[in-house]
């Protein structure tokens, strides 16, 4: 009997090799976001956002047209794209420092006026590309470079819940919670990034945003293997998973 | 609505607003900032009518990266605010730059540093000329000195951004802006422009493009600022603007830009009146500088008074293009405070020397 | 039923986590380097259904995962990596 192949790259995904860390959840993240768009059929219709931060060059892995914008800017810009060119899918890709830190005031005015936009939140609790410092999401106790006797609520405050305050607004369409810990976990992230994406194409209202708990072994100092145990134990009791809104 | 008008009476910002829409403004992104509400005001009346984008942004800061965004679906679009909000586009300026998107920017001076105060003032000339955010690049800086020219120079603005893929920005002041004159609109003839292949508009039919200012590679950034210096040296050889009277013969010459400008002609036709042989110089173009007229002009024995809303800016650029060769004095009010035309001829009186001109 | 993955050794990072998800331990770490200086993933033994869990998980999306007939469920596009598994086989 002839084997029949059964998964394979989607072809939204680039062949190029990533410069992400073995383990880490970005790898994971854009073959969902790219397996969303191949299922969806919207490739030449798209416009995606890269951050700043590890996924800076998702350019690069991402076989759409794409902007490359400022630290935390990407829904400002998003609101821009989409407000002239409507018809576009457009999404935005933010890590935590991009889109919770610097990028704070964007992300909350895009969902507060309800921009018809697909925001894609990895949330890995550090800032990976300038070399583990803390994060607004990052945990109490979490050692980082800048929380090097551990993150104090006293002193650094606590970890930001992002998909909780942009849930009560009611410009947020759709906000959900996902992580990449597990293949069932991915599973569930990819009908959620599918469903983020299809929103914007049924021209429902609503901004949709998907936080992704992710990985980054590096930054945790740990294996990948170990990486998705934290990820289950310390950081799902912070950042619990479950659609919120929509 | 692209009909030639009559003259109409409106504010400087308002006929800035109206020549945005004639030239085919599709975009536009602002936050209110005295003393250029009336732009936002206006274009939220207009805008939306015509089918066209208006959105108050949060800040000045998400407004630049909303005009970022437009631009590179390859819409025409603009921003405008007042100096503490130009500050907060820095940013944004330098990845417009970087990034090679043409847009429109107005600034309509007020007083400084910090918050200020909402009276005119000159003293954003070095942010405007000098980049302002990182890295090396420039915008094209145009500076009107009436309604009519606000106006008129607005048009001009869209069609140079996208022919040099550049942010124009438009260097008004609280006075300018808000004051009413006459004002005619010309109709509106889009030129021949290069086609803005190089968008984001999802890649049908094409390979992806991607609009960046990220060069990682050895060498390609330095690769790619030669590409802009190169732009910029085209744009220094063709866009010089510039304006002059009565320096053929002058022992004076009084150089001003905007509202000083004004002044400064006034100032003239007065000393003439009383026997001083003065002449004036109007940059239009604030960059590129109109330095060859200025430094031809120097080649004769003058002295150059640079008078400005501010503690002196252009001075310099003066300075630099008078290459030595003659006197260059400065003066000046800040803060909101405005020279008069009968400050401007004591300046030079002062300086007069008896028949037989300066030494 | 039985199922074959082929990993790309050279895009593969050694994460491991293929490995720590099979259910079927039938991936290991090579003790061989690929030019980036990874010790890649590959398969081993004969248990290997096909589930494809090691893909899901793959980061690097260096494995391709083929099955032998069975009930198998594939979305309209094979290609896409969508996959729906039934138990059994």
């Amino acid at each position: 009997m002839t084997m029949q192949k059964v998964f394979a790259r989607p072809p939204t995904l680039k062949l190029n090799p990533t410069h992400y860390c073995p383990g880490c959840g970005h790898g994971i993240v854009h073959r969902l976001v790219a397996e969303a768009i191949d299922d969806l059929g919207i490739r030449e219709r798209t416009i995606g956002i890269a951050p700043v931060g590890c996924a800076v060059l998702a350019y690069d892995y991402l076989d759409v047209d794409m902007v490359e914008v400022a630290h935390g800017r990407a829904p400002a810009v998003a609101t821009g794209i989409k407000r002239v060119r409507p018809d576009r899918i457009v999404f935005c890709y933010q890590g935590d420092g991009d889109l919770a830190s610097i990028g704070a005031a964007e992300i909350l005015h895009a969902t507060h006026r309800g921009e018809p936009l697909t925001v894609i939140f990895v949330n890995n609790a550090v800032y990976g590309m300038t070399g583990g410092q803390m994060a607004p999401t990052s945990v109490l106790q979490q050692v980082t470079a800048t929380s090097p006797q551990g993150r104090r609520a006293d002193r650094e405050g606590y970890p930001m819940q992002v998909a909780e305050l942009l849930a009560v607004l009611p410009g947020a369409g759709y906000v959900e919670r996902v992580g990449v810990h597990s293949p069932a976990a991915v599973r569930t992230a990819k009908k959620a990034v599918v469903h983020a994406f299809e929103r914007q194409v049924k021209c429902e209202p609503g901004l949709s945003l998907i936080e992704v708990l992710s990985p980054c072994p590096t930054y945790w100092r740990m294996t990948p293997a170990q990486a998705l145990r934290w990820l289950q134990q310390t950081m799902c009791p912070v950042f619990p998973l479950g659609r919120l809104k929509g | 609505m692209n009909e030639p008008t009559d003259r109409v009476l409106m504010t400087g910002n308002e006929a800035l607003a109206e020549a945005a829409i004639r030239a085919g403004l599709e975009a536009y992104f602002g936050y209110p900032i005295t003393p250029q509400n009336e732009l936002t005001g206006y274009l939220a009346a207009h805008l939306p009518p015509l089918g066209r984008v208006f959105v108050q942004s949060e800040s000045e800061l998400a407004a630049i990266n909303m005009v970022f965004g437009a631009s590179a679906t390859g819409a025409r679009t603009m921003t405008t605010s007042s100096s503490p909000g130009i500050s907060l586009m820095q940013e944004g300026l330098s990845y417009l730059a970087g990034a090679e998107l043409p847009a429109v920017v107005a600034n309509i001076m007020r007083g400084g540093p910090g918050l200020g105060n909402i009276q005119p003032s000159q003293a954003d000339y070095f942010q405007a000329t000098r980049g302002g955010g990182h890295g090396d690049y420039r915008l094209i800086v145009l500076a009107p000195a009436t309604v009519q020219e606000t106006a008129d120079l607005t048009m001009t603005a869209f069609d140079l951004a996208d022919r040099y893929r550049m942010t124009v920005m438009i260097l008004s002041d609280g006075v300018l802006g808000q004051m009413m004159e006459p004002v005619r609109f010309r109709e509106y003839h889009r030129p021949e422009l290069p086609p803005k292949d190089w968008a984001v508009t999802g890649a049908q039919g094409r390979p992806q493009n991607i609009v960046r200012t990220l060069w990682l590679a050895e060498g390609m950034l330095e690769q790619r600022n030669q590409l802009l210096q190169a732009k910029y040296r085209r744009v220094e050889a063709n866009e010089v603007r510039v304006e002059a009277g009565q320096i053929e013969d002058a022992d004076y010459v009084i150089v001003a830009y905007g509202l000083m400008a004004r002044a400064a002609r006034a100032a003239v036709h007065r000393l003439r009146a009383g026997g001083v042989k003065a002449g004036w110089i109007r940059p239009i173009s604030l960059w590129p500088f109109p330095s060859e007229i200025i430094g031809r002009v120097a080649q004769q024995p003058r002295v150059f008074l640079t008078v400005e809303m501010s503690c002196g800016q252009m001075v310099q650029d003066v300075r630099l293009a008078v290459g030595g060769q003659c006197p260059v004095l400065f003066y000046g009010r800040a803060g909101g405070g405005i020279p008069t035309v009968d400050e401007i001829v004591g300046q030079v009186e002062k300086l007069a020397l008896p028949a037989g001109g300066p030494r | 039923m039985a199922g074959e993955i082929q990993i790309d050794r050279e895009r593969c990072k050694g994460c491991g986590l293929c490995i720590q998800v099979c259910p079927r331990q039938s991936i290991s770490l090579s003790q061989q380097a690929n030019r980036m200086g990874y010790l890649f993933a590959e398969p081993c033994g004969s248990g290997c259904t096909g589930c494809a869990l090691c893909a899901l998980m793959c980061p690097d999306v260096a494995i391709e995962v083929y099955r032998d007939g069975g009930s198998v469920v594939a979305g309209p596009d094979d290609s896409s990596g969508r996959l729906e598994v039934r138990a059994g086989g």
